[in-house]
C-alpha cells in the first residue's frame, strides 16, 4: 500500500477514538518505564502529553510509532485492534510522527519538493527512474493543501538552503500531506522562534478542523494552554493526571513534579538564614540573550538548590560555573576574587566541583573500572613521577565504595556492571576525592533509585556541614526540597523566588514555577 | 536497599557465571590471535628447516622493525579516538633529511639523527595544528600532511635519490656519504642482536610504560573513550590530542632513520609502503588479547606476527606480490575478532 493511499481520515467512525491504548506497560530489563498506560485520542482534538524527563514519554512515542513493539497492553486504532509492528506499521494505520530533531527528517542534499514528496522516492516498487515533474507536481499539491504559501523557486532549492522554521513545517507538511489519524508533535517548537511558533500553531489548528488527532508533547506550558484541549501527566511511567480545557496549573505541576506526598518527609533540618560567608557571587550574569541578568550568591555552610522546568537555564548555571560554556556576560566572585573560568581545568583548580547533568554523555569513562573512573580527575594525586599508582588509587575506590554505599562486586568492576544510582554514586564520589570548595551537582537524582538519592543527598549535606557550599539544581520539586536549605526558583533565565526553610514551601515554590509560564 | 546507609553488598556480575560457549567465545577473542601467530610459527619452522635459524628470526624481526615503530605511533593516536596517516611519509621523509645532512651537508650521524628526529616533530606539530586548533577531521588532516610530506621530501632531493659522489646542481661532486655509525643502526649488533631490534623492544617497552603505566597515557585512552567527560574532569583535551601526534610523528621518524641506515642512499620512494604496514600493524594490535582497544602489546605482536607470515611465505616461495593479499586477509580476520566478536560478546 503506498502511503498516500493510507485510509483516509475524513470519516472516522462516530464516537470511536482515532487511537486508543489500554492497561499499556512496557519494561526494559526489568525495569519499568510504562505501567498501565490507558489513554484514548479523539479526532479532531489536540491532547498535551506533559512528564518529566524519564517519565516514559519518548517510550510511549515510540510505541504509538511503531518503535517499540514488545510491550503489554493493548493499542486500537479507529477502534479496531492494531499491531504496531514496525515504524512502517504504523504510518499505514494512519500514526505520523514528527520528532524532535529536525535533522532526522531531512535529507541535505535533495531538493525541498523532493523532501516534500520524499514518500514517492520511498516507494519499492514503480518506475526506478526519477521523475522530476511528477514530484514538482506532487510537491505543488501538498503545499497549497496546506497553504505554505511556497513558489516553485523555493520548491526546486537545496533543502539546506531553508531556514530551521521551514524545515520544521516540511517535516510536518510532509507528515500531514499522508493525512493521518493521529499525528505525533515531539517538542515542535524546541527550536522555533515565537513568531515561527505562531506559524506552526495556525497548522495545528488546522489540522484539528479537519479531525485530526495531535498528540502533542512539549515542556512549554504557555503553548499547551493555547493549542490542546486536553492534557494528560505522565509520572514515573504512570498517567497522574488528565485535565480538560481550562487547565488547572497548580495540580498539573504538582502530577508532573511532585512526588507522592508520603516521599517528603525526609526534609532536612534548616540551619538557614544567610549568616554563611558567601562562596560564589554572580552579578549581572545572563544565561540567556534577551533574558534580564541575575544576581545570585551561593553560601559556604548550606545546600542551595535550583528548581525549575527544562529551559530554565539552570544547565546554563551549572556550566557557566564550571568554564565548561563560559557566561557571555555579568561577572562573578570566588570568596572575593575575581572568577572567570575558561575552562573546566581552571574551574577544579579553585575548589569548584560539577557532576553533569548526563552522567554517561558527560562522566563515565565506557569502558573503565570504578577506581579508574573516580581517580580521573585527580589523577596527578594518584601518581608518582607520573607513575600511577594503582594500589592508591584502588584504596581511593574502596573508600568511595564505603563513604557513599555503592554497590558492586569490588572496585575493579566497570561501570557498566552497576546500576543507575550506583554510577551515580561514583560520579559524584570522583569529585569528592578533594574536598570543594564548592560542589554543582546538575540533576544528581535522574534516572537513581531512592536508596542511592537519600545516599547522595546525605553526603551533598554532610559537605556542605563540613563548610562547603553545595548547589544542586533539579526539575523536581521533591528532590530539591528534600536537600536543600535554601530554594532558588529558576524559570527562562530568570530568578522568581529564594527563600529559606519554611518560606520555600512547596505549595509556594509550586505556584511559583506556575505562575512564571 | 531502602533507608539506612547501605554498606557495600557483594554482588556475583553476568560475566562469572558465563555458560561454557561463551567461555569459549571469550577465550578465542583473548587469545586467539596469539594462538594463531604461534601456530604459524610452529608451522613454518616445522616444514622449512631454514625458517628456523636464528639469523632468519632476527632478519624477520628486523624486517618488521620500521612497520612496529611506525605502529607505535599509530597506537598512540588511535587511543585518542584519531589516525595518523602520515607515518609513512614521515619516514620516509627522515629518509631524504638524513640523506641530505649526511651526503649533501656533509655532517656527521648525530646531526643526520637530529635533522630527522626534528624533521618528525615538526610534522606531527602540523598534524596537531590542523586537528586540533583547525578542527579538521584526522583521518583527513593526516591525508593531506601525507602528500604534503611526500611532495617535500622529493622537493627537497629534486626529485631524485641522493647516493654519495653524485653531481650537485652547481656542478659540484657531494662531499659526503652515510656514515658508519649510521649505517650500523640498522646493520650493527650488539650481543649479536641488530640495534634495530633492540630500538624496536626498546621503545616498545616505553610505550607500552607510556601509555599503560602513567597518568598521561591514561589520559589519552580517557580522551579516546569519551572527550567531552574527559573535559569536564579537567584534562587539557587539546594539548594531550596534540602531544599523541608529535609523538607519533617522531616514532615515525625513529623509523625513518632505521629505514634511511638500511637503504644507505636517499631513496626517494621511501616510506611508502609503510603507511599501510603500520596501520594493519595498529589495528590488528586492537585484537591481540582481545582489549578491542589499541595497545602497545597488541601493536607489537601484530608486527611480529606479520613479519612472521612474510618471511614464512618467502621461504614457502611465494612470490613477493602475493604478500598484500596475505596481509590484507589477516588484517581483515584481526578486525573480525576486535568489532564482530567482541561486540557480541559485550552485547
Amino acid at each position: 500500500m503506498s502511503p498516500t493511499e493510507t485510509p483516509p481520515a475524513e470519516v472516522p467512525s462516530p464516537g470511536e477514538p482515532a487511537v486508543a491504548l489500554t492497561d499499556v506497560s512496557m519494561a526494559f530489563a526489568g525495569k519499568t518505564v510504562l505501567e498501565s498506560v490507558s489513554l484514548d485520542i479523539a479526532p479532531g482534538s489536540v491532547v498535551a502529553l506533559l512528564g518529566a524527563n524519564g517519565a516514559g514519554k519518548s517510550t510511549l512515542i515510540k510505541i504509538l510509532s511503531g518503535v517499540h513493539t514488545d510491550h503489554g497492553g493493548q493499542v486500537r486504532v479507529a477502534g479496531e485492534p492494531a499491531a504496531l509492528q514496525s515504524p512502517l506499521a504504523a504510518r499505514q494505520l494512519g500514526i505520523q510522527t514528527v520528532h524532535q530533531r529536525i535533522g532526522e527528517g531531512i535529507v541535505p542534499g535533495l531538493t525541498v519538493a523532493e523532501n516534500l514528496a520524499f514518500e514517492e522516492l520511498a516507494q519499492r516498487r514503480g518506475n526506478p527512474f526519477l521523475n522530476g515533474a511528477k514530484l514538482l507536481a506532487r510537491a505543488r499539491e501538498i503545499q497549497a493543501g496546506l497553504e505554505l504559501g511556497w513558489s516553485d523557486a523555493l520548491l526546486k532549492k537545496d533543502v539546506t538552503e531553508l531556514g530551521i522554521s521551514d524545515r520544521q513545517l516540511l517535516i510536518l507538511a510532509r507528515a500531514l500531506a499522508t493525512r493521518p489519524r493521529l499525528l505525533i508533535l515531539d517538542e515542535p517548537t524546541s527550536a522555533l522562534s515565537a513568531a515561527e511558533a505562531e506559524r506552526l500553531f495556525a497548522l495545528v489548528e488546522k489540522m484539528r478542523d479537519d479531525g485530526i488527532a495531535v498528540l502533542y508533547v512539549s515542556h512549554r506550558l504557555g503553548e499547551i494552554d493555547a493549542l490542546a484541549d486536553r492534557l494528560v501527566v505522565l509520572r514515573d511511567g504512570r498517567l497522574t493526571e488528565d485535565q480538560a480545557k481550562p487547565f488547572d496549573w497548580d495540580a498539573a505541576l504538582r502530577a508532573m513534579l511532585a512526588q507522592a506526598h508520603e516521599a517528603t518527609t525526609a526534609r532536612p533540618v534548616r540551619e538557614g538564614g544567610p549568616s554563611h560567608e558567601v562562596a560564589l557571587s554572580l552579578r549581572g550574569v545572563r544565561l540567556f540573550e534577551g533574558r534580564t541578568p541575575l544576581d545570585l550568591d551561593i553560601r559556604t555552610g548550606e545546600v542551595t538548590g535550583v528548581v525549575g522546568l527544562l529551559g530554565a537555564g539552570k544547565t546554563e548555571l551549572a556550566r557557566g560555573l564550571f568554564g565548561a560554556e563560559p557566561f557571555t556576560s555579568g561577572t562573578v566572585e570566588l570568596d572575593g576574587q575575581p572568577y572567570a573560568p575558561r575552562r573546566p581545568a581552571d574551574a577544579i583548580r579553585a575548589g569548584i566541583h560539577l557532576v553533569p547533568e548526563d552522567r554517561h554523555a558527560d562522566a563515565l569513562v565506557p569502558g573503565w573500572s570504578l577506581a579508574q573512573n573516580i581517580s580521573l580527575p585527580f589523577l596527578k594525586s594518584f601518581s608518582r613521577l607520573g607513575l600511577v599508582n594503582t594500589a592508591k588509587e584502588d584504596a581511593l575506590g574502596r573508600d568511595t565504595i564505603e563513604a557513599l554505599g555503592v554497590v558492586t562486586r569490588d572496585e575493579h568492576s566497570t561501570v557498566e556492571e552497576l546500576s543507575g544510582g550506583n554510577q551515580q554514586k561514583v560520579v559524584v564520589g570522583r569529585w569528592l576525592a578533594e574536598t570543594p570548595r564548592v560542589l554543582i551537582l546538575d540533576e544528581p537524582f535522574r534516572g537513581v533509585d531512592i536508596g542511592a538519592r537519600r545516599d547522595i543527598g546525605r553526603r551533598a549535606r554532610a559537605l556542605a556541614a563540613e563548610g562547603a557550599a553545595v548547589l544542586v539544581l533539579s526539575a523536581d520539586v521533591d528532590e530539591v526540597l528534600e536537600v536543600a536549605d535554601r530554594v532558588v526558583v529558576l524559570a527562562a533565565g530568570e530568578i522568581h523566588l529564594e527563600a529559606y526553610g519554611e518560606d520555600a514551601e512547596r505549595d509556594r515554590v509550586i505556584q511559583t514555577i506556575s505562575a512564571s509560564v | 536497599m531502602t533507608t539506612a546507609q547501605s554498606t557495600p553488598v557483594k554482588t556475583a556480575t553476568p560475566s562469572t557465571t558465563a555458560t561454557p560457549a561463551a567461555r569459549v567465545q571469550n577465550a578465542v577473542i583473548k587469545y586467539g590471535f596469539i594462538f594463531v601467530t604461534v601456530a604459524l610459527f610452529l608451522y613454518f619452522a616445522l616444514s622449512e628447516g631454514s625458517f628456523r635459524e636464528s639469523a632468519t628470526l632476527l632478519d624477520t624481526l628486523r624486517y618488521v622493525s620500521v612497520a612496529a615503530i611506525l605502529g607505535l605511533g599509530v597506537t598512540l593516536t588511535l587511543a585518542v579516538g584519531g589516525m595518523d596517516m602520515s607515518v609513512g611519509a614521515v619516514a620516509g621523509l627522515g629518509v631524504s633529511v638524513a640523506a641530505q645532512t649526511m651526503v649533501v651537508y656533509n655532517q656527521v650521524g648525530t646531526v643526520a639523527i637530529i635533522a630527522v628526529l626534528a624533521a618528525g616533530a615538526v610534522v606531527g606539530l602540523l598534524n596537531a595544528l590542523l586537528i586540533v586548533v583547525l578542527k579538521i577531521p584526522d583521518m583527513l588532516a593526516t591525508l593531506g600532511t601525507l602528500f604534503i610530506v611526500q611532495g617535500l621530501k622529493l622537493v627537497l632531493v629534486d626529485g631524485q635519490s641522493i647516493t654519495p659522489g653524485m653531481t650537485l646542481d652547481d656542478g659540484s661532486t657531494a662531499p659526503g656519504k652515510f656514515t658508519e655509525g649510521f649505517l650500523k643502526i640498522d646493520r650493527g649488533t650488539v650481543l649479536g642482536i641488530p640495534i634495530s631490534v633492540l630500538v624496536f623492544g626498546g621503545l616498545t617497552i616505553a610505550a607500552w610504560v607510556f601509555l599503560a603505566r602513567t597518568r598521561w597515557g591514561r589520559v589519552l585512552y580517557a580522551i579516546g573513550a569519551n572527550p567531552e567527560a574527559s573535559r569536564l574532569a579537567g584534562i587539557r583535551v587539546g594539548a594531550y590530542r596534540a602531544l599523541a601526534y608529535v609523538l607519533s610523528g617522531v616514532l615515525a621518524s625513529v623509523g625513518g632513520l632505521i629505514l634511511a641506515s638500511r637503504i644507505g642512499q636517499g631513496d626517494v620512494s621511501a616510506g611508502t609502503s609503510q603507511l599501510l604496514e603500520a596501520v594493519a600493524v595498529a589495528l590488528v594490535g586492537t585484537s591481540v588479547l582481545g582489549k578491542g582497544r589499541p595497545n602497545v602489546w597488541g601493536t607489537a605482536l601484530g608486527a611480529v606476527l606479520i613479519g612472521i607470515i612474510t618471511t614464512g611465505l618467502t621461504i614457502k616461495g611465494l612470490p613477493y606480490y602475493t604478500q598484500d593479499v596475505v596481509e590484507g586477509a589477516v588484517l581483515i580476520l584481526a578486525l573480525v575478532f576486535s568489532f564482530t566478536l567482541s561486540k557480541r560478546r559485550t552485547a
